[in-house]
């Protein structure tokens, strides 16, 4: 029990944090912070599940993140009927192309042995295939992006509910760390960070410059929603009355009349927003305690401890009769697999799909920065993590900006050293997380709570 | 006339560029494969250090420029590089004395270096965007050009003209004197043998009394050599952008492992090759190929392999193609 002391303290004072936002600053903005909190938890939960049990080192966060959010947009978005008029049958034509080509190029992998002829003939068809993707494509996609370029421009989705789309999220992620993790894993350890690293940056351009498929850099706004919309939610009158009902105390103590309504108008419309975000909280932290379960199961059943023996010793595991390179894919797409259910759930919050804002620093390392300041190898750890570093990254601009002004309020207020730090405060937050990493991994480098093994 | 023609255009608008950006990335490249022969780590902070390097020479240039202080022709900025290296060098030390030197007595494994290093990419990152700010700007000034198209049209005769600017040409020289240099210093003198025995096997080095405090503080002034006058380099020919420097450091990861990592000379070619595909591949041979083909077979189309917009795909396509063909690198490299 003692062991558990610990998880409980750090959660509750995360808690107590995420309360004094809420009194000091704003309801909404602590709200926002938990549900980014809750997001960052899924995130480590995945990165975790590939860096602390099976000791794989993905950089490709971002890559599946986007993915990820790339699948709301094909699954929710109402598909734009003119735009497979126009352009549809070459978009078909080239997924046909490109089946062919993995096709042939397995076909001459497998019949003929290895030599120059062999690698020469496999580029050449590549070579030659991207060609004739590229004239196939070429009159679809200039008719697809012409169509209405202001607001769609693109094929549109499927137009299912927007909770299909954390599976799909999830299935495509998947899929691509299947492909990455043939490809990949059998490097050493740093060659796979940096080739995990490039990988998603090419994902992420080719989501950001493939204007046909999501609008690219243009972006997607107006998503759908699990939750109802606030306008809705301030128009409708049991929720009028929900907010008078809680607040009637306050209201009591306004005499005039006018000024009640107003008054009660302010009060709806904070609420609705406040309802909303509430919903979405519900939402993420089911998702959060299945994966905990789901995860705590299997690290402590007899498939985690092989992963972690993989871990530890691949030569005496590999003596033990364990495939490591097939344990390694598996975990290697379950791990990324959650981390584009998180991408989805993310892009469901913000309601709009950017790619232009996937940037490594944000969406590979201050995960990363997650999962070993949390506890590497322990999902209540991770979680944690993800909860302290957003806790941190969010809040930190404001608590240096406080601390600025602190230090230099004796200088004058044109003082060019106080206006620049002023300026410069959001930069803070990089510093913080940096220093942060830098000291744990110095001074404990198990993480806040370190991992657990039970003797069985 | 026609076949000259073509060869200036291809000359102008991929062989000048992809050797100049080369050269940048060849010097990036080089310190990446050092660190990583030396201490042994792959060095996330890459990019961020050639930028604070970079940041440095920016300030100096400005203060140089409201003193006065200038090279005529050549730009202020090769004046500051001196002072921006022994800057950067102490930044370098004082990581390396109360981040790096803890992990490498510990003997720790090459991946928790790798996360260290992210701590200090974050740390690097932040004080720059402190202490400068994350806009873009420009420090080149003096002559922009050497040879001007219209000029070089004048000169000759002929309808396409070579555009040089003096920025590429300072980086192509300065590059050249530079690698040239510290192979002579690796090759050549006992501290560099020294160098190279400790990377090849640091036990044996340390039993023939070689001093590893010594090899690691030369492998830093040399890394900081190399970054401050490669993030400068690049900082003159585009512009110096802290955002742009952290995603440079892809590409030069690239070229340091498609060299064949933990070789120097591989690195050197390896930005080269980089860059070389990187244009190639993205360049539209519309107007080369026209000057080739009679005037009724002219292409409609760009006669483009890839968008601009792919360039640093391409460089990371061929470093996983190299990956997985060939993991070691085109020129051996050391580890795998």
């Amino acid at each position: 029990m003692r062991n558990y002391k610990n998880v409980i303290a750090a959660y509750s004072i995360m808690i107590f944090l995420i309360i004094l936002v809420g009194i000091f600053q704003s309801w909404s903005i602590a709200l926002t912070i938990l549900n980014y909190c809750l997001i960052s938890a899924v995130m480590t939960i995945g990165a975790n599940i590939q860096w602390g049990y099976a000791g794989l080192i993905n950089f490709g966060i971002m890559g599946y993140t986007a993915l990820g959010g790339l699948a709301v947009v094909l699954v929710s978005v109402e598909p734009v009927k003119k735009s497979w008029q126009v352009g549809g049958l070459n978009i078909l034509a080239c997924i046909w192309i490109i089946v062919a080509i993995i096709f042939v190029v397995k076909f001459i992998l497998n019949r003929f042995d290895k030599s120059k002829l062999r690698n020469y003939s496999v580029a050449s068809v590549i070579l030659g295939g991207i060609i004739l993707l590229r004239v196939t494509a070429a009159p679809g996609i200039e008719a697809i992006e012409s169509v209405d370029p202001a607001k769609t421009g693109f094929l549109g989705g499927m137009g299912l509910p927007v909770l299909f789309s954390w599976i799909f999220g999830a299935l495509l992620a998947g899929g691509l760390a299947f492909v990455i993790g043939k490809i990949a894993l059998g490097l050493r350890a740093d060659y796979l960070a940096i080739a995990t690293l490039l990988i998603a940056e090419i994902i992420v351009s080719i989501i950001k410059h493939e204007e046909w498929l999501a609008r690219g850099v243009k972006n997607v706004i107006g998503l759908k929603r699990p939750a109802p919309y606030e306008i809705d939610l301030q128009t409708s009158e049991w929720f009028i009355n929900l907010v008078t009902k809680f607040n009637s105390s306050k209201l009591n103590l306004i005499n005039s009349i006018s000024d009640k309504q107003e008054a009660l108008n302010q009060m709806v419309i904070d609420a609705s927003s406040v309802y909303v975000k509430l919903c979405f909280t519900g939402l993420f932290l089911t998702v959060v305690i299945i994966l905990l379960i789901v995860t705590q199961k299997a690290l402590y059943s007899p498939w985690g401890r092989k992963m972690r023996a993989i871990r530890d010793n691949e030569e005496a595991a590999s003596a033990m009769g364990k495939n490591i390179v097939k344990e390694h894919l598996l975990i290697f797409i379950l791990g990324s697999a959650i981390v584009g259910l998180a991408g989805a759930m993310m892009v469901t919050n913000d309601g709009l799909f950017t790619p232009g804002s996937y940037r490594p620093m944000r969406y590979t390392f201050v995960i990363w920065v997650m999962v070993i300041v949390g506890g590497t190898g322990n999902n209540f750890g991770a979680i944690l993590g993800g909860f302290v570093v957003w806790f941190l990254w969010v809040e930190a601009a404001p608590i240096a900006l406080f601390l600025i002004n602190l230090f230099t309020s004796h200088l004058p207020e044109t003082n060019a050293v106080r206006v620049h730090l002023i300026e410069s405060a959001p930069y803070f937050r990089f510093l913080v997380i940096g220093i942060g990493l830098l000291l744990i991994m110095r001074y404990r480098p198990q993480g806040i709570i370190p991992e657990k093994i039970i003797k069985q | 006339m026609d076949f000259l023609n073509a060869i200036i255009v291809l000359f102008n608008f991929t062989v000048i560029p992809a050797l100049a950006y080369g050269s940048q990335l060849a010097l990036g490249a080089i310190f990446v494969t050092l660190i990583y022969a030396v201490l042994r780590f792959a060095n996330f902070a890459t990019g961020d250090m050639m930028s604070f390097g970079t940041m440095f020479a920016v300030i100096l240039t400005y203060y140089f420029q409201s003193l006065g202080f200038g090279l005529g022709f050549l730009p202020t900025a090769l004046l500051t590089i001196p002072f921006a290296i022994l800057m950067m060098i102490l930044y370098m030390l004082i990581i390396d004395k109360f981040v790096f030197s803890y992990y490498r007595i510990k003997k720790s494994p090459p991946v928790q270096f790798a996360m260290v290093s992210v701590g200090v990419m974050f740390v690097t990152q932040a004080l720059i965007r402190i202490i400068i700010g994350p806009s873009d700007r420009r420090f080149l000034d003096g002559e922009k050009f050497i040879i001007k198209a219209t000029e070089f049209k004048e000169m000759t005769g002929l309808a396409e003209g070579i555009t040089l600017k003096s920025t590429q040409a300072i980086t192509i020289i300065v590059t050249l004197v530079v690698v040239s240099i510290m192979f002579w210093f690796l090759n050549r003198t006992k501290t560099g043998t020294s160098m190279r025995a400790y990377s090849d096997n640091e036990d044996l080095a340390l039993l023939s009394g070689i001093d590893p405090k010594r090899v690691v503080l030369i492998t830093w002034v040399i890394a900081g050599i190399l970054a401050t006058i490669g993030g400068v380099l690049y900082g003159l020919d585009k512009s110096y952008r802290p955002f742009v420097y952290f995603n440079n450091m892809l590409p030069i990861f690239a070229a340091a492992i498609v060299g064949g990592i933990g070789n120097p000379f591989g690195a050197f070619l390896g930005g080269y090759v980089i860059a070389f595909a990187e244009i190639f591949v993205t360049y539209a041979y519309k107007r080369f190929i026209s000057y080739l083909l009679p005037e009724h077979l002219e292409p409609d189309s760009l006669l483009q392999l890839l968008s601009t917009d792919y360039k640093f795909a391409v460089s990371f396509s061929i470093l996983v193609i190299v990956l997985l063909i060939r993991p070691s690198g085109i020129f051996k490299g050391k580890v795998i």
